[in-house]
């Protein structure tokens, strides 16, 4: 697990590898699997209600660190499966491609969890994503009308957000 | 050092039914590889329901900090499954590989039942073999 040095926000975002678009949704979530926020650019296809949804994805997260944490091959105590573990600790994941879509995730120190989930063919998201940490943390922390713990209603963010994932290769 | 870490094969209702481990570190017992092996089952069904998109079949590769993982479903719902180093880049074709085995020597074989445990000697020597081949492949790259 990584920390993600100063406060000062990274000058410029990791460089766009291709023309964009390719974003079809994002979520963030708090330690206590609240989904902070939500954002949808490209999702022909719902299965389930938005609160439903959330739920099943941030059960999946969960369990697929717990799968990662026993699989891992190159640590010799690795105890048991489904005992819940703190953030930055055990193996975690950073990505999943299936045929239609990658999902790239990221959990900062405190629990924050922020998951994309763009086009299959997308590069490594893993920088990407600790600059919309960075903005998280500009744009939404250090508001002083924001209380922790609740959804994120924040203009600001959304649209700094919506352009920079446009620009995501 | 390893190409790949350990194998899994799993029938389409989620039971272990291969597990072959090649140097990971740790001790794993039957009963940890068969709940991971339903957990991944489970997973792997869920991530077909929250696509963005329709026609999802599921994750093929995970990539964790230490391994990644390949997925392979055949069209009869059995997933063929291995833990390799972060970054191996020829696994779909030793999956494919895996799989002919699988065909030839289990599913051929009169003696073995559908769904259950796979206890085939020709098929353990062949699939030795693989992976011995793509070790040695992996070293002259």
């Amino acid at each position: 697990m990584q920390f993600f040095g100063g406060s000062e926000i990274s000058p410029s975002p990791p460089l766009p590898t291709a023309s964009g678009n390719n974003g079809h949704m994002m979520y963030v979530f708090n330690r206590n699997g609240i989904c902070l926020l939500y954002r949808e650019w490209n999702r022909p296809l719902h299965t389930l209600n938005a609160q439903q949804d959330h739920k099943l994805m941030f059960g999946l997260l969960f369990s697929l660190k717990s799968l990662t944490a026993k699989m891992d091959p190159t640590s010799v105590d690795k105890g048991n499966l489904g005992v819940p573990q703190l953030p930055g600790q055990g193996c975690s994941f950073h990505s999943f491609r299936t045929n239609t879509y990658k999902l790239s995730f990221m959990e900062s120190p405190s629990g924050i969890k922020i998951i994309l989930v763009t086009h299959p063919r997308t590069g490594d998201l893993r920088e990407s994503l600790k600059y919309i940490y960075n903005l998280y943390v500009e744009y939404v922390v250090k508001n002083p009308l924001y209380t922790p713990g609740t959804p994120i209603r924040c203009e600001l963010f959304d649209s700094t957000l919506d352009q920079y994932v446009r620009g995501l290769g | 050092m390893a190409a790949i870490y350990s194998l899994y094969i799993i029938n389409k209702s989620g039971g272990l039914i291969f597990y072959k481990d090649y140097g990971s570190a740790g001790r794993m017992d039957t009963n940890d590889s068969l709940r991971l092996a339903s957990l991944w089952h489970s997973m792997h069904a869920i991530s077909q329901q929250l696509s963005p998109v329709h026609g999802c079949s599921g994750i093929e590769l995970l990539e964790a900090d230490t391994f990644d993982l390949h997925c392979f479903q055949s069209l009869t719902g059995t997933k063929f499954f291995v833990v390799s180093e972060p970054g191996a880049q020829h696994m779909d074709g030793l999956l494919k590989q895996i799989y002919e085995l699988y065909t030839d020597y289990v599913l051929k074989n009169p003696f073995y039942e559908m769904e259950m445990p796979i206890r085939c000697e020709l098929f353990d020597i062949n699939l030795a073999q693989a992976v011995l081949k793509d070790r040695v492949a992996l070293l002259g790259r």
